[in-house]
């Protein structure tokens, strides 16, 4: 499904991206990568590599000790905000809030009329199915409910780049599943870039067109595997042998790239 | 201790829809004999403790300037109805507004300490100067510079106002770090972050606050007209227990009492309903369990 005029435009590239904290921690050190329009990227890598600080740095939330990231010119709205949509390991719901207003939270901030808003929220929550639960409080839902949530308030600006950092990790495995399929499902019919961050194989292989597999610490690209798997991929790829060879490289790739990592 | 709030807050949320349902099955057969109990026990006690203390005095005749008995306590707050009543209006309208001044005081330093830390630096120190210095010895001092009125609020704010302060600071401490980015990450300003998410973060923390700061203004406000009542002012319920005491009028002073504490406890559960009114549908403190 990936073209090659589609692999050719990247969105944004990170060159040669290092992030020490201020506690001595180097958590990258000369990442280079693409995001290329379109395609769905994990970033594969074993826990505390970095992957999390590197999707934190491409959203602009924290900034790199050296290294660039650049965007491709268009990529800016109007207002020079980046169109990006954010989802955490954890939901992030505001407690005190329902649904509806915990979706209608980014265009709030950006001050979005409010009918244009309420159309826009009511469309998000209805992409994640969760119609009949608009007013409802975030503890009134399961753990995967609220990350339906979480994803329709990301998805509710239009984002050009969703970025995911490992927001199935804290589910069951049923409701992982579940996510997965949905999450393919918006990707396809919204047709945005998603970089999504996990450290599970076969998360990564089930959802990805490209995987980025990642070192230990001091995080960078130690290689990366692409999936000529077509979309829309379904219950089915999990028991394909090509979905098993592919779990078996990447979990090559990831061994291998943890014995060259931490140093 | 915001870091600890933090991390409770969060376990809670995820914990939240495993604890729910093993915890709540045993529980419907014994709620409704828990509230029984909860009610009536108190209640037999009371009558109990007044039925002793009705028959100490008589058996012994206990003279009323002694200890007076539970129906002549009775029997004064009615004849003394109209007095008693005028004071305690005059009570609670200082307490009311002192309460009001250490709330709207409270939460104000707080957000102003939350936007500057130099102001936080400057000030907070002699906050909690003002909240360890004994209120009893501050208070002679006010009537000397205030006239009495404003002394007595004034009491009533200093007592009052710091654990509005303190909470609140450390509610606005308490938001969650990925909602806070998530605002950064939208762009919010800081005034949309303020009234956004560190004030409903916050708001758990300054309802208990005001909580403690309603009973808190009570006591104030009593402090003040009893030392005011010492200097030869004041129309207040403690005045009248001050000056019932220098008459010897101790049924008063039983009686006068009795309404002080019931003020306190209408205050408690006012603020208590507010608190519930404000948090049930969110936060954990305010839940009901299910049955």
């Amino acid at each position: 499904m990936p073209s090659a005029d589609k692999a050719a435009s990247s969105i944004l590239a990170l060159r040669g991206v290092s992030k020490t904290f201020p506690n001595g921690t180097a958590a990258l050190a000369g990442l280079d990568l693409a995001v290329r329009a379109g395609e769905f990227l994990s970033l594969l890598g074993p826990s505390g590599c970095g992957k999390s600080t590197a999707l934190r740095i491409i959203a602009g939330l924290s900034e790199p000790s050296a290294g660039s990231v650049a965007w491709r010119a268009t990529n800016a709205s109007a207002d020079g905000q980046r169109r990006i949509g954010f989802v955490f390991q954890e939901p992030t719901l505001m407690p005190w809030a329902s649904v509806f207003n915990n979706v209608l939270l980014p265009l709030r901030l950006k001050r979005v009329p409010a009918d244009k808003a309420s159309r826009s929220v009511a469309a998000a929550i209805e992409r994640v199915g969760l119609q009949s639960f608009a007013k409802a409080y975030p503890r009134e839902l399961s753990g995967g409910m609220r990350m339906r949530v979480s994803i329709a308030r990301a998805l509710v600006t239009e984002p050009d780049l969703l970025l995911m950092d490992e927001p199935f990790a804290a589910l069951d495995e049923i409701t992982r599943f579940k996510l997965n399929n949905d999450l393919l499902e918006l990707w396809q019919a919204l047709r945005t870039t998603v970089v999504f961050v996990t450290h599970s194989v076969f998360e990564s292989v089930y959802l990805s067109s490209r995987i980025v597999v990642m070192t230990a610490r001091p995080g960078r690209v130690y290689t990366e595997l692409t999936s000529d798997a077509p979309y829309p991929r379904a219950a089915q790829f999990r028991t394909s042998a090509e979905y098993a060879a592919l779990c078996r490289r990447a979990s090559e790739a990831l061994g291998q790239a943890m014995t060259v990592g931490g140093g | 201790m915001a870091a600890n709030a933090r991390a409770s807050a969060r376990s809670r949320a995820t914990a939240n829809p495993e604890a729910r349902s093993p915890l709540a099955r045993g529980r419907p057969a014994t709620t409704n004999r828990e509230h029984v109990l909860r009610v009536a026990l108190p209640l037999i006690v009371l009558a109990l403790v007044l039925l002793i203390w009705e028959a100490t005095v008589r058996v012994g005749n206990v003279p009323p300037y002694v200890l007076p008995a539970p129906d002549l306590i009775a029997q004064t707050l009615i004849t003394d109805w109209s007095l008693l009543w005028q004071s305690l209006l005059v009570t609670l309208l200082t307490t009311f507004e002192g309460f009001l001044l250490a709330a709207a005081g409270g939460v104000g330093l707080a957000v102003l300490f939350n936007q500057s830390k130099l102001l936080e630096y400057s000030l907070y120190p002699y906050a909690v100067i003002l909240q360890v210095t004994p209120i009893v010895a501050i208070a002679p001092l006010l009537l000397i510079y205030l006239p009495q009125p404003l002394a007595v609020l004034a009491c009533a704010w200093i007592v009052a106002f710091f654990p509005v302060l303190a909470n609140t600071t450390l509610g606005l401490n308490s938001t969650d770090r990925n909602l806070a980015d998530l605002f950064a990450l939208y762009g919010a300003s800081r005034l949309q972050i303020l009234w956004n998410l560190k004030l409903p973060a916050a708001l758990p923390y300054i309802l208990g606050g005001l909580r403690i700061a309603g009973g808190l203004s009570l006591i104030g406000a009593v402090v003040a007209e009893i030392a005011a009542g010492a200097a030869g002012a004041g129309s207040g319920l403690a005045y009248r227990i001050a000056e019932s005491g220098y008459r010897l009028n101790i049924p008063r002073m039983f009686a006068a009492l009795l309404l002080l504490s019931v003020a306190g406890i209408v205050i408690f559960y006012l603020l208590s309903l507010a608190n519930y009114l404000a948090l049930r549908r969110w936060h954990e403190s305010a839940l009901e369990r299910e049955q």
